[in-house]
């Protein structure tokens, strides 16, 4: 399981510098040439965030290779700059400006963090940029200079909390609302907390609680679970980021707790998140995602051989041992919808792609999905699903059709809208 | 990875058709089964429904492996030659190429069915005609499956799937399970699944027996001391409708479950704060020893720890492709191995560089973060940026329960354990040896101590790389409870300079009480306050405390105190 070698980190850099500095140096020299279009993608190579974003970098690139392979963009071979924000917030609105305004790129793929989203969003928007933005986030808003290929809370979060609820899915009546303490752990426990109280769970039965990054020590916390669970009707809805699931889920097992005592529906546990982990303490809980790599429909097998043959190819650190999830997923349509769009629009102008985006549909791996006609966002399938041992998911349920995204819940804020061609944007809905 | 896949799956299926070993393909189901069988194939919802219950019915246990496929999804209809059609469970997948191929499985029985050659039959999937399960099919077969896992578990070997089945049961209400339940108390003898079984027959019988019957089972759970009793206890006192008798001992039985919940939650948070001490205690050892003794700020204390962490790694690489077979020993190799590891490291870095600055703090300071950092990339590189999976050995999972409500987990048990020795071990090191004569020596007075013929270069060199194998072990330990990955130190650097100043700087003891105090505090605040506030409040109090005692818990005293 060795990652990368010196030998590879240095080509790498060597790469990745010389992109960067050609962007920056000889931006007129390379526009001349004609041929190419210049797509950004912005996402974070190091510090604590490469960890997830690494893998929608590299699912960028396979998707340019196999578009270039292809023709290009309307003729035009598409040329990535690739720049590293280094999970430094302030970072990306820097690279951000930098892409828009000195290597004018067409498009920019990118982000993770909704506080990284915040903070480039006034550059795209006073630039009149475009940003492929394609991670879950907790909604409440609607830019024009935005697409979001992620889920919005009512693609995620209500289903999840559905299905628990359902007879199927245990008929729970006791949830625990678990997060790491940042804004979507936040407002997506505000959405269902208030998704719960609508549905007549009583507010004492529902508990909130919230740790910092990194938090290691769980042991305080799983013996409240333990408490609140104790009588077995109860389920965990855990938004706990990346690195402090390890030692949750380990505590949870070791404290005695399995998933018949009360299951974790997890929301930020994917499947490569899953590779850094000992799986043997997460089998049998629970996920809520819009795509998994076990979904078995032709194109993901094409998608998820062609990134292992991919991560292979360009000796990525794990080789063909790479899996493919959610985010990666939509991070790789975003790219095939953009190409369409460029096409349909005949045209690389941000403002004629916008238009042409509306109502785009892709066969993306998970199967079929369509950008939304108005509100910037995508309409995507729900799937609930199993941890197994090799840390793959078994889906459990699956929504009927695709389910449209509400970028306002209308459990948080039901007099809200999101539409760019009737409305501009939000709008007040009429009582 | 691959390979471990396909060995976990050949041990499910091994698992999951273990019938199939004895009995003969050939065993025909009785009829009315037969026609249960080729009726959950059909395509209309209603007949499947009824068929799937009929099956459940007959509590033929050779009908649960079909029970569960349907569920799954994982059923088949294939065409025999001359017309007929038989319903059979699809396997996993394999793809050969194109095509993919699914071993087949009788639906009665789930025994591998054969080719004419005698081995198991691949069937192209696409020449299979899949039958839907709706999800009202799901619904209803739920239950059945739930009826034929629980009283199998009740007989299960692993004395905690026994003890979870029980619990579910006991959760579920259903009287139909009492029997079953009596039986399995009638004949089990672990007390802990005793345990469950007797609160679950109780849960049931407060649930829907006779009026006595509920009284009965009331008191009965009181002196059990239920917590998953608590709410149906404060449900069954607060009912009006109730009799009198059955609210009387519904109401006891609530105070006495409270006042064993307040006793079992006061041992828990004791622990807890006890396990989060020798945590703090290991990973503050070293840095106290190379701190406190030496003078010297270590930045790169963490980094050392994330050495030891990976040489953990390392090590169950290496046993897991030579010596599959002593697995669960891994972890006792790579202890000593982590230390002698971040022991060397330590060793290079004093006579590599921190030599040269003894006595300029800042200079140390500023170096020793340079060097975190280039550990801290060097692993990036060597390992890649993502956490590496660390898998506990199985003695090193799960926990002991000690009294109902109560279980201890065996790796904080074990950690509890290994600061005890470290700290054992530091001691009779320092003050029952000549090595540790001389450290304390070079520590009080270098010139005196140079003078009088201790090699005080070697020393220092020597107590460096102790500190820093210390933080090694530290390292081993937390990949038992948290992750791995290249900023595993900065995560803990922070920690372990807050009990060694709160401790006061150069004080064994000093160490061990602030760890002790700190892990407590934590504990007994966390539960009111939250984990975010609750560590906002450690610091606050650690900074109070500093300001009203700057030297620490254990100021040193005398000369040594002024230089």
């Amino acid at each position: 399981m060795q990652g990368v070698t010196r030998r590879d980190f240095l080509r790498t850099a060597a790469v990745v510098g010389a992109g960067t500095a050609a962007g920056i140096g000889f931006p007129s020299v390379l526009r001349a040439q004609g041929g190419t279009v210049k797509v950004g993608v912005l996402h974070s190579l190091s510090g604590t965030m490469a960890i997830s974003e690494v893998s929608l970098r590299d699912v960028c690139m396979m998707a340019f290779d196999e578009i270039n392979a292809k023709g290009g963009v309307l003729g035009k071979k598409i040329e990535p700059v690739v720049v590293d924000p280094a999970s430094n917030w302030d970072l990306f609105a820097e690279k951000a400006k930098q892409l828009l305004l000195q290597d004018k790129v067409a498009v920019t793929f990118g982000c993770w963090t909704s506080v990284s989203r915040k903070s480039v969003l006034p550059v795209f928007e006073n630039n009149n940029g475009l940003l492929f933005y394609p991670v879950q986030y907790e909604g409440e808003e609607c830019s024009k200079n935005v697409f979001y290929t992620g889920a919005t809370p009512n693609q995620q979060l209500i289903p999840a909390a559905e299905y628990l609820m359902s007879k199927e899915g245990g008929a729970y009546k006791k949830f625990y609302l678990l997060g790491t303490d940042y804004v979507f752990p936040r407002t997506a426990n505000k959405i269902l907390r208030a998704f719960l109280l609508a549905k007549g769970i009583p507010a004492d039965s529902i508990a909130e609680e919230y740790t910092p990054f990194n938090h290691q020590d769980y042991q305080t916390i799983v013996g409240k679970i333990k408490r609140f669970a104790s009588g077995g009707n109860a389920a965990v809805l855990s938004t706990i980021n990346g690195d402090s699931n390890v030692p949750f889920y380990k505590e949870f097992a070791n404290q005695g707790l399995r998933s018949e005592n009360a299951p974790i529906m997890a929301f930020s546990v994917a499947e490569d998140e899953l590779r850094g982990m000992d799986t043997s303490a997460l089998v049998g809980h629970l996920a809520a995602w819009n795509y998994y790599q076990s979904v078995s429909t032709p194109q993901n097998k094409t998608f998820v051989n062609a990134f292992k043959a991919y991560a292979k190819k360009a000796n990525l650190p794990g080789g063909d041992k790479r899996v493919t999830d959610d985010p990666m997923e939509a991070a790789y349509f975003g790219v095939h919808i953009w190409k369409q769009a460029a096409e349909k629009a005949k045209s690389l102008e941000v403002d004629a792609v916008r238009k042409a985006v509306y109502g785009q549909e892709f066969l993306a791996p998970g199967g079929k999905i369509k950008m939304d006609e108005a509100n910037q966002h995508t309409y995507k399938p729900v799937l609930i699903g199993e941890i197994l041992k090799d840390g793959q998911f078994k889906v459990v349920s699956r929504s009927k059709g695709l389910v449209k995204a509400e970028p306002w819940s209308i459990y948080t804020s039901p007099d809200k809208g999101c539409d760019w061609v009737k409305e501009k944007g939000t709008y007040q809905k009429k009582a | 990875m691959v390979r471990h896949i396909l060995l976990a799956l050949m041990l499910l299926s091994g698992l999951a058709a273990p019938a199939a070993a004895q009995a003969p393909a050939s065993t025909a189901p009785p009829p009315e089964i037969a026609k249960a069988i080729a009726e959950v194939a059909s395509s209309d919802g209603a007949v499947q429904e009824a068929a799937a219950v009929a099956l459940g019915k007959t509590g033929d246990r050779k009908t649960l492996p079909l029970l569960e496929a349907l569920r799954e999804g994982s059923v088949a209809v294939r065409s025999l030659p001359g017309g007929k059609k038989e319903t059979v469970i699809v396997g996993d997948k394999v793809s050969e190429g194109d095509k993919t191929f699914v071993p087949l499985f009788t639906a009665y029985g789930k025994d591998p069915i054969l080719a004419p050659d005698g081995k198991p039959l691949l069937a192209e999937l696409s020449t299979l005609e899949e039958v839907a399960t709706g999800r009202s099919l799901r619904l209803a077969i739920r239950p059945l499956i739930d009826a034929f896992s629980g009283n199998t578990q009740l007989a299960d070997a692993a004395w905690t799937v026994r003890k979870s089945a029980a619990t579910k049961m006991g959760n579920s209400g259903d009287p139909a399970a009492l029997p079953a339940l009596s039986e399995a108390l009638a004949r089990e003898k672990d007390r802990w699944v005793r345990y469950e079984l007797e609160q679950a027959i109780a849960l049931i019988r407060l649930k829907s027996g006779t009026e006595a019957e509920r009284a009965a089972a009331a008191t009965a759970l009181g002196d059990l001391g239920s917590a998953d009793a608590l709410d149906r206890l404060r449900d069954a006192a607060a009912d009006g409708a109730a009799p009198a008798a059955l609210r009387q001992a519904a109401a006891d039985s609530v105070k006495r479950v409270e006042r064993w919940a307040l006793l079992t939650s006061t041992i828990q948070t004791g622990f807890q704060g006890l396990s989060l001490g020798s945590i703090l205690l290991l990973m503050a050892l070293g840095l106290a020893i190379v701190f406190g003794l030496m003078g010297v700020i270590n930045m790169a204390h963490g980094e050392l720890m994330a050495l030891g962490a990976y040489a953990t790694f390392v090590t169950q690489g290496l046993f897991q492709a030579h010596a599959p077979g002593a697995f669960e020993y891994y972890f006792l190799v790579a202890l000593p191995l982590s230390f002698l590891v971040s022991a060397a490291a330590g060793f290079a870095l004093e006579r590599g560089v921190i030599r040269f600055l003894y006595g300029r703090p800042l200079e140390t300071l500023l170096l020793t973060w340079g060097v975190s950092l280039m550990i801290q990339q060097g692993l990036r590189l060597w390992f890649g940026a993502a956490n590496v999976d660390v898998i506990s050995p199985q003695w090193l999972s799960g926990g002991i329960p000690v009294m109902i409500g109560v279980q201890l987990p065996y790796n904080r048990l074990f950690i509890i354990g290994l600061a005890a020795v470290a700290v054992a071990a530091m001691y009779l090191l320092l003050f029952r040896t000549d090595a540790g004569l001389r450290i304390r020596a070079v520590t009080q007075n270098r010139g005196m101590a140079a003078c009088l013929g201790v090699r005080s270069r070697r020393v220092d060199a020597l107590t460096f790389a102790l500190g820093a194998g210390l933080a090694g072990v530290a390292g081993c330990a937390l990949t038992q409870i948290g992750n791995v990955g290249p900023e595993l130190g900065q995560n803990y650097i922070v920690d372990s300079f807050m009990v060694v100043v709160t401790g006061g700087v150069g004080k064994l003891a000093g160490t061990i009480f602030a760890a002790a105090g700190i892990g407590g505090l934590n504990k007994i605040i966390e539960p009111e306050l939250g984990a975010v506030f609750g560590k906002v409040a450690i610091l606050v109090a650690v900074i109070l405390f500093i300001q009203r005692r700057p030297s620490g818990l254990f100021a040193a005293k005398g000369r040594y105190a002024d230089s």
